[in-house]
């Protein structure tokens, strides 16, 4: 579409912009750029920007690493908290083959491809996570653990401190940005706070949640602060997740709104199914990290059965309440993920899992019934990812070979440590 | 301010009136030259569709009618059937239509026949819009939008007052090229109201049920944005 193409670069013209970072997103959600100057502008935005893919996690593949990252236009957005006068705008791009094939190693091109077969069935996806984060102060106590800013806990009040006076500024900065923010509070742990977004369809949210953490982290690090979606910082503080509610639309109607309990359409009822039967394959993507699995335990609010419930915290997916006769907002919540997951992936699994139980008619067990449990730990997460034949096909043997090999280095060198855990409690004793 | 009305004959194309409001016009269409023509400045006939010798019975009725100026849009190989019917057109465009071709051919036919708007602006009090540079701007603050955005706020803005449903928005912004289904337009709705900041947030109002209405003054009369 030429107009679009005239719109960015009279834009970057007539706004002075002097740099146009190119984001992309490596397999573990990793955030990548390039900047390009507004000269060598219009060339990247014809011809995307050709680069040695096995420089970057998870896009190696033997004899052939060239690949192209392709501005996609409409993500086109000025960033504002760079100085007027230095402006700066980004735009996300998708990778591709260098004949212009989407490249299997690509995340966005991998949520694009379920959202299209999705789509062919006559569904939009949408979702809206709850983004929960730590900040610090930037100094560590003797062992490297992390500082919490400010001693509140859940809803407090505090007051103006340095804490919440950042969320503010991160939040109006969002909201230039044409983010939605539902709602930003102070969350249960010291320093923890959240920052809940409204929905929009996957792939724009997929764009937003990378958006998100750069700008809290950013705008954290310009304050001297350390910002952090690690899932489990503090051991004795809840952990930090990304609750994710999720609804499938069809002709401009919610696919979820029916007559059954709550009221939920049988299509609701197969997806929440799906998604339960899926759920301990598709952890090694909502939860990738060795850290991933310190949250999801007992107490502290984390998911660790398989089941369903109106408000069981320790139930994977829970039923909000839906507000009056506003049933618009019928939806689920996906509660096992967490901020630090590479978001397209984890919108891509969850969607298939739930796409899955809709295709085969599953049956959703009883409210509060268990049918197993999250895996305990990313090896078990990598073993069950590893069985499952929706995984390969939703993600594709290149990505999931990759991803499986990645975790399990990462499961092994964990192994290997020895811990504080182990010093204070086996030294004295042994 | 006014605009110079710009009649589309004979059907809605979406790529076409996007053209008309960046070459400072509003667009009305007129599916049948037969029945009343609405006052115009221009008309822009689209020989592709029904071929030139309709277009050209379709030109001299808006002619007859008191419009100005009559653009054509023909494929090439049309071209030569255009011959003798230079008293009718006043000029053509050619397909594929380069869209700063289009605009500078017909607001360029307009300042001949003193009918261009005064500049390539909309503005709404606070509000205004460059549509050659593509630079909207709120009491004097740059906004930074996307395409669809700015596409979104400068539609709705050369329709003020009008009342506009989620699927004539996605038609006729979108065209056809959305991924995100109906919610797409909440979607960029919120974006917008967002970027224009609290206070002006009211010139994009909900009406519950039909659709968005780009008020000016940014009051509401019935329930309003949120």
């Amino acid at each position: 579409m030429s107009n679009q193409v005239n719109y960015v670069l009279r834009t970057v013209e007539e706004r002075g912009i002097r740099f146009v970072q190119l984001w992309f997103t490596d397999v573990l959600g990793r955030h990548k750029a390039f900047h390009v100057t507004p000269a060598e502008l219009a060339d990247a935005l014809d011809d995307g920007m050709t680069f040695d893919g096995s420089a970057i996690d998870g896009f190696s593949r033997a004899g052939e690493s060239d690949v192209l990252a392709r501005p996609d236009l409409t993500t086109f957005q000025i960033l504002p908290f760079y100085d007027e006068r230095e402006a700066v705008a980004r735009v996300f791009c998708d990778i591709t083959h260098l004949d212009g094939s989407p490249f299997e190693g690509c995340p966005r091109q991998q949520l694009r491809r379920v959202l299209t077969a999705a789509h062919q069935e006559g569904y939009t996806f949408y979702v809206a996570p709850e983004m929960e984060f730590f900040y610090f102060s930037g100094e560590t106590g003797p062992l490297g653990q992390p500082q919490p800013i400010d001693h509140g806990s859940y809803f407090d009040l505090l007051p103006d401190d340095a804490a919440s006076q950042l969320r503010r500024s991160t939040v109006l900065t969002l909201e230039e940005m044409g983010i939605g923010v539902e709602h930003a509070q102070h969350e249960d742990a010291p320093g923890q706070h959240e920052i809940d977004l409204r929905y929009t369809d996957a792939l724009t949210m997929a764009d937003t949640v990378m958006s998100v953490r750069h700008v809290v982290k950013e705008l954290a690090r310009r304050r001297g602060v350390t910002a952090s979606f690690m899932p489990k910082p503090l051991a004795d503080q809840q952990g930090s997740g990304m609750h994710t509610h999720l609804s499938l639309w069809r002709d401009d109607q919610n696919a979820f709104v029916g007559d059954g309990p709550y009221g939920l359409s049988d299509t609701a009822r197969h997806f929440l199914a799906g998604l339960l039967h899926h759920a301990p394959a598709i952890t090694a993507v909502t939860n990738q990290w060795v850290n991933s699995y310190k949250r999801l335990v007992p107490g502290h609010e984390a998911p660790v059965d398989v089941s369903w419930a109106r408000h069981d915290p320790s139930a994977v997916a829970r039923i909000p309440s839906v507000k009056g006769d506003f049933t618009e907002s019928t939806r689920l919540e996906y509660r096992a993920p967490d901020p630090a997951a590479n978001p397209y992936l984890a919108f891509a699994v969850m969607l298939a899992a739930g796409l899955d139980g809709v295709r085969q008619s599953r049956d959703l067990v009883a409210e509060g019934e268990r049918v197993g449990k999250l895996p305990r730990s990313l090896a078990d997460a990598c073993d069950a990812m590893d069985a499952s034949p929706l995984m390969h096909e939703t993600l594709g043997s290149h990505l999931v070979e990759w991803f499986l090999r990645n975790k399990r280095e990462e499961w092994s060198a964990y192994r290997r440590e020895v811990t504080p855990f182990e010093w204070s409690r086996y030294l004295p004793l042994l | 301010m006014t605009y110079p009305t710009a009649l589309l004959v004979p059907t809605a194309d979406s790529a076409l009136e996007r053209l008309l409001v960046a070459s400072g016009c509003r667009a009305v269409v007129v599916a049948d030259v037969d029945s009343d023509i609405p006052m115009a400045a221009a008309a822009v006939i689209d020989a592709r569709q029904v071929g030139v010798a309709a277009a050209t019975t379709a030109a001299r009725h808006v002619k007859d009618a008191g419009v100005s100026v009559v653009l054509l849009v023909v494929h090439p190989f049309q071209l030569a059937d255009l011959s003798f019917r230079e008293e009718i057109i006043d000029d053509f465009v050619l397909h594929p239509i380069n869209g700063d071709e289009f605009t500078a051919r017909l607001r360029h036919r307009l300042t001949r026949a003193g009918e261009a708007a005064a500049s390539p602006h909309v503005t709404h009090g606070q509000l205004s819009i460059n549509t050659e540079t593509y630079q909207a701007t709120i009491t004097g603050r740059a906004l930074d939008l996307t395409y669809m955005e700015y596409e979104l706020l400068r539609f709705l803005a050369a329709h003020p007052d009008v009342v506009f449903t989620r699927e004539t928005l996605l038609s006729r912004v979108w065209g056809y090229e959305y991924y995100g289904g109906a919610r797409t337009v909440d979607v960029h709705v919120r974006r917008l109201r967002a970027k224009l900041g609290e206070e002006h947030a009211g010139m994009i109002q909900t009406l519950r049920s039909v659709g968005y209405r780009f008020s000016p003054s940014g009051l509401s009369d019935s329930d309003g944005a949120s």
